[in-house]
């Protein structure tokens, strides 16, 4: 390690203290970040574990207002450009504590910073959902996927299986049927969640074998990777495998919350609550934005949307206790209004 | 940052006074873009401790079989020829950083 590096190690502990933190990096994050750069409130970002959000995984986006068809990961860079041009301090780093209980707020990054704020947007969005085994996370990336647009180009002339029911399953086992000779669906129940036009597609294609009311209770695999699941039928327990090179899991997203449990009201599902209308959480100066807040609508248009709501609500909350400072004063001065 | 290929990579590797981190990359898998300039960055950081070179595994799927690739972004670090850590998927600056100090670090 350079001595450069280690100054900048050392210099890196010091707290660092902004008027708005916003924590997360998709379209929420982003927008709140404009706006709060151009209200002059020198906002801090800090991109989490994921910088640019799920759309970096997605392909083409095609109802992003202005942009007839732009790719998800490019349309990030830009409002990541826009960001910075608008004189955000984006910082790569992921919050992995919180106290909302003190003033100002702070947040602790996995490096040991400690970041100080007057008030936060919370714009941490939402991640894909794992079946939760540990023979899963033990074949993350040896054939275990969540992104069939990443790994698919492995699986050219092998057979795999895909995990669930709705849009983005069908989606990616059609995507996947363009290398994979032949490609399972594996689903709990015996209809799909997916659009009408999705599971027509789905059925007119030879390559995709529906698998209905089963649930995988294990990936089995060797030191190479994935080399099978082990399913159970979800109506009689039958326990049966199924021999297959990878396992794409698109089961659904849950919201990155854990971070604000105990802390900010949520409901059951792990959705931070806000008051409607408004971007305002359980606590004052704490601000959602996006998929964090939001379990109906998920887009991106509407997610920048709430982000911007959520500078908005904040400059308006900076200001008030600004005034509120200023009113005390004009007491103590007997200069009432 | 250089680009090695099913050609150069070994030599690249073994020639190397330095650990070399090896970057996993297709031109259409978007982490692995998003990933991108935060290598460019530790790349210029990191210059006397270590290497860093990209495959792409399109133009060398050889590279991805004999490596048992399964999924990228791929980050693996190769000290005197033998692959000491790798790790999968996007990641933060700090969590990169974390990866590097942990795996390259002094003799």
């Amino acid at each position: 390690m350079t001595l450069e590096r280690e100054i900048a190690g050392v210099a890196e502990v010091d707290s660092r203290h902004s008027k708005v933190l916003i924590i997360g990096s998709g379209p929420a994050g982003y927008t709140a970040a404009v706006y709060a750069a151009r209200a002059a409130l020198a906002p801090t970002l800090v991109e989490g574990p994921q910088p640019g959000g799920q759309l970096t995984i997605t392909t083409d986006v095609e109802n992003w207002p202005g942009d007839a068809s732009v790719l998800g990961p490019d349309l990030m860079a830009r409002m990541g450009e826009q960001v910075r041009q608008a004189g955000v301090d984006v910082v790569g780093d992921v919050i992995v504590k919180v106290d909302l209980g003190r003033a100002p707020f702070l947040a602790i990054g996995d490096g040991g910073v400690h970041y100080t704020a007057d008030t936060i947007v919370i714009a941490t969005g939402a991640s894909a959902r794992w079946l939760g085994l540990g023979s899963e996370t033990e074949f993350r990336g040896r054939g275990v996927s969540a992104c069939a647009t990443c790994d698919g180009f492995f699986y050219r002339g092998r057979i795999c299986a895909v995990v669930g029911g709705g849009n983005t399953a069908v989606e990616e086992a059609l995507y996947l049927t363009n290398f994979a000779e032949k490609v399972y669906l594996i689903h709990r129940r015996d209809t799909l969640r997916a659009d009408r036009t999705n599971q027509a597609r789905l059925h007119a294609n030879p390559r995709i074998e529906m698998v209905w009311n089963a649930e995988v209770a294990e990936v089995l695999g060797n030191s190479a990777g994935v080399t099978g699941v082990a399913l159970r039928d979800t109506r009689d327990g039958a326990v049966s495998q199924l021999a297959v090179h990878g396992l794409f899991v698109a089961i659904g997203h849950d919201p990155a919350t854990a971070l604000f449990q105990g802390q900010l009201h949520m409901d059951e599902e792990g959705y931070i609550l806000v008051t409607p209308g408004s971007t305002a959480t359980s606590v004052p100066g704490v601000f959602a934005a996006g998929d964090v807040q939001d379990k109906q609508f998920r887009q991106a248009v509407t997610s920048a949307g709430m982000g911007c709501m959520a500078a908005l609500e904040a400059e308006r909350y900076l200001a008030g206790h600004n005034s509120h400072a200023i009113a005390a004063d004009d007491a103590d001065t007997g200069l009432t209004v | 940052m250089r680009n090695a290929n099913e050609q150069d990579l070994d030599e690249i590797v073994m020639n190397s006074d330095k650990p070399v981190l090896v970057d996993f990359w297709a031109p259409w898998c978007a982490p692995c873009k998003a990933l991108a300039p935060t290598l460019d960055e530790i790349a210029e950081e990191y210059a006397e401790e270590m290497e860093i070179v990209k495959v792409d595994i399109e133009t060398n799927p050889g590279l991805a079989e004999r490596f048992e690739v399964r999924g990228i972004p791929l980050l693996m670090i190769v000290k005197d020829g033998a692959e000491t850590a790798r790790t999968f998927g996007t990641l933060s600056r700090s969590r990169l950083d974390a990866f590097v100090d942990a795996h390259v670090g002094a003799e």
